[in-house]
């Protein structure tokens, strides 16, 4: 234990870990949004969360602007 | 032009219903703060500006001088003007996104007095000279404690209504705005680590010192724009650009990718404030990398918000809180370019301590935070109170004059700050320097007199903006006392 601490203390090896460390992890996250292509497509259905609050149909162009880009 | 046929967006949508099961009385009372701070706190900003122009206008007055006074402004309007709607906003965002009622009445009521009170003590110590010495971090150390507070119970109320969530999936605005909070709670207690002279005392000693501490202030310093003035402010425009546009975000994959690149990549990019200092030179460079690469999802951010609008364009012809919120993003764009070039040291080397440095936190603090929020405020202010907007005509005029008072803002002081480099590092022929420092302070005072007029273009149109955001709320006030006394008359007739 005593040797891990000294060895992540040490800045040219925490230096090299951290980078590996986040660049695999956001890696990871952009490999899971887009390996598979339904939770990808699942994904894009919640940017619709702002639109479907349940008082939305007091927004006339709001759901107008909505069907429309949907019928494009 | 009648005002619902330009803009769909200011048509209310509160109904009695969303009114009891959402918490608005709080939203309100945050977001009529944020236009009050806003208007204190950009009036003490073009009041510091004319000093810089006219130094006798600190009339030897100890409270009201630049030194005292430049706190009071950046605090008022970053942590008044910016924070208010921070939390007007975010408190709305996941009461609407989660469709749950805000958690703890009581508690976001003590948020609301415990930061607006510390604000005030912040404002009235530094005109005392009472100060820790920390760029926008100045508050003493008592009042750093009730930050604390207030800043716990902000995270509580808002982890716990995320929790009571009706909606299974968590929105992406909410994810910017629990970032903000959380990483905003790291910076605030590091670097407020400070041993106090005595418990009645209002002095402190850093727990750091030397080039340890001046790493820990831009840690800080960064970091503040990243996350409280560019992560949280991403929030509210996941939210509001969808909403007031009535189309869905652009992509939410993207929408992931820049939250998730913005998080990992910020917290590194600090040290580029401290290039050429005694900082180890592979810090500087590694900040400098960083900042570079944070490029990519700054404007993958942009473009996100701007795409919002693809096929919908003629929105900017008829509707100005459109163009509030798409020219912040434009802004946004501009000054996420213009910063990492600036972290770039060989640039550093000729705009560190210049006026440049100030145009560049003004594009992103005038031109993306303020605008991004007056687009907000305008969606948000109408549906709270259930009317129209009263004016939208001021909302032009409030427009025209914010993007003229930044655009004079920031040439002026790219000239000032461009000038001033290249005079502070003229060498005449026996290497000698060309210049003294006091003819580029003589060189400094036009571009400062054009600032202090842009500065007073953006403060006029915040003005416009209270005036308008007053009567609307007047015309609300009216309008419900109007259907309560209906709803008593109806009560009585049917009784």
């Amino acid at each position: 234990m005593a040797a891990a601490w000294e060895w992540i203390t040490d800045l040219g090896n925490s230096k090299m870990f951290a980078l590996v460390l986040f660049m695999s992890t956001f890696i990871g996250i952009v490999i899971y949004l887009f390996a598979k292509p339904t939770r990808a497509k699942k994904f894009e259905t919640y940017r619709y969360i702002p639109l479907e609050e349940d008082d939305s149909h007091l927004e006339p162009t709001a759901r107008r602007d909505k069907t429309e880009s949907e019928k494009q | 032009m009648s005002q619902a046929a330009t803009t769909a967006g200011s048509v209310p949508a509160t109904s009695v219903a969303s009114t009891e099961q959402y918490n608005y009385a709080i939203v309100k009372r945050f977001a009529i703060a944020a236009v009050l701070w806003g208007v204190f706190g950009m009036a003490a900003g073009v009041w510091i500006a004319s000093q810089l122009a006219f130094p006798f206008l600190n009339f030897d007055i100890a409270q009201i001088t630049f030194g005292r006074f430049r706190p009071v402004h950046t605090t008022a309007v970053i942590f008044g003007f910016g924070g208010n709607a921070l939390f007007a906003t975010s408190y709305y965002v996941v009461q609407r996104t989660c469709q749950t009622r805000l958690y703890g009445d009581s508690l976001a009521s003590f948020t609301f007095y415990g930061w607006n009170l510390a604000l005030i003590l912040g404002v009235i110590t530094y005109t005392m000279g009472i100060t820790q010495g920390r760029e926008y971090a100045e508050f003493n150390w008592q009042i750093d404690i009730i930050i604390l507070v207030v800043w716990v119970a902000y995270f509580w109320i808002y982890l716990q209504t995320l929790l009571r969530r009706n909606q299974p999936h968590i929105y992406v605005a909410n994810w910017f705005f629990m970032s903000f909070i959380l990483a905003t709670a790291l910076l605030h207690i590091f670097n407020n680590l400070e041993v106090p002279v005595g418990i009645f005392h209002t002095d402190s000693y850093p727990l750091f010192s030397g080039v340890q501490d001046a790493m820990r202030q831009w840690w800080y310093g960064h970091n503040a724009v990243g996350f409280f003035l560019t992560a949280a402010f991403l929030g509210m425009m996941y939210y509001f650009v969808p909403k007031q546009a009535g189309r869905p975000i652009y992509s939410y994959k993207l929408s992931i990718i820049h939250f998730w690149a913005l998080v990992f990549l910020y917290m590194w990019v600090g040290a580029h404030h401290l290039h050429w200092t005694a900082l180890p030179d592979w810090v500087s460079t590694l900040a400098a990398t960083f900042s570079i690469l944070l490029l990519l999802p700054s404007w993958g951010g942009m473009i996100n918000g701007i795409m919002t609008l693809s096929g919908a364009w003629d929105k900017l012809r008829t509707d100005p809180i459109m163009l509030f919120l798409i020219t912040a993003l434009s802004f946004y764009g501009m000054s996420t370019f213009e910063g990492p070039m600036m972290s770039l040291k060989s640039v550093n080397a000729l705009s560190h301590y210049t006026d440049w440095t100030v145009g560049h936190v003004h594009s992103g603090a005038l031109g993306w935070v303020a605008m991004i929020t007056f687009g907000s405020l305008y969606h948000l202010i109408p549906r709270l109170w259930g009317v129209n907007l009263y004016s939208l005509k001021l909302v032009y005029v409030h427009f025209f004059l914010a993007t003229i008072g930044i655009v004079l803002y920031i040439t002026a002081m790219w000239v000032a700050g461009i000038g001033q480099g290249l005079m502070l590092r003229a060498f005449d022929q026996y290497g000698n320097l060309a210049y003294t420092f006091t003819e580029s302070v003589v060189f400094l005072h036009r571009p400062y007199v054009v600032r202090a007029i842009g500065g007073g273009f953006f403060l006029a149109g915040m003005l416009i903006m209270a005036w308008n955001i007053a009567m609307t709320v007047r015309m609300g006030i009216k309008s419900e006392a109007r259907e309560r006394e209906e709803a008593r008359a109806a009560e009585a007739r049917t009784a």
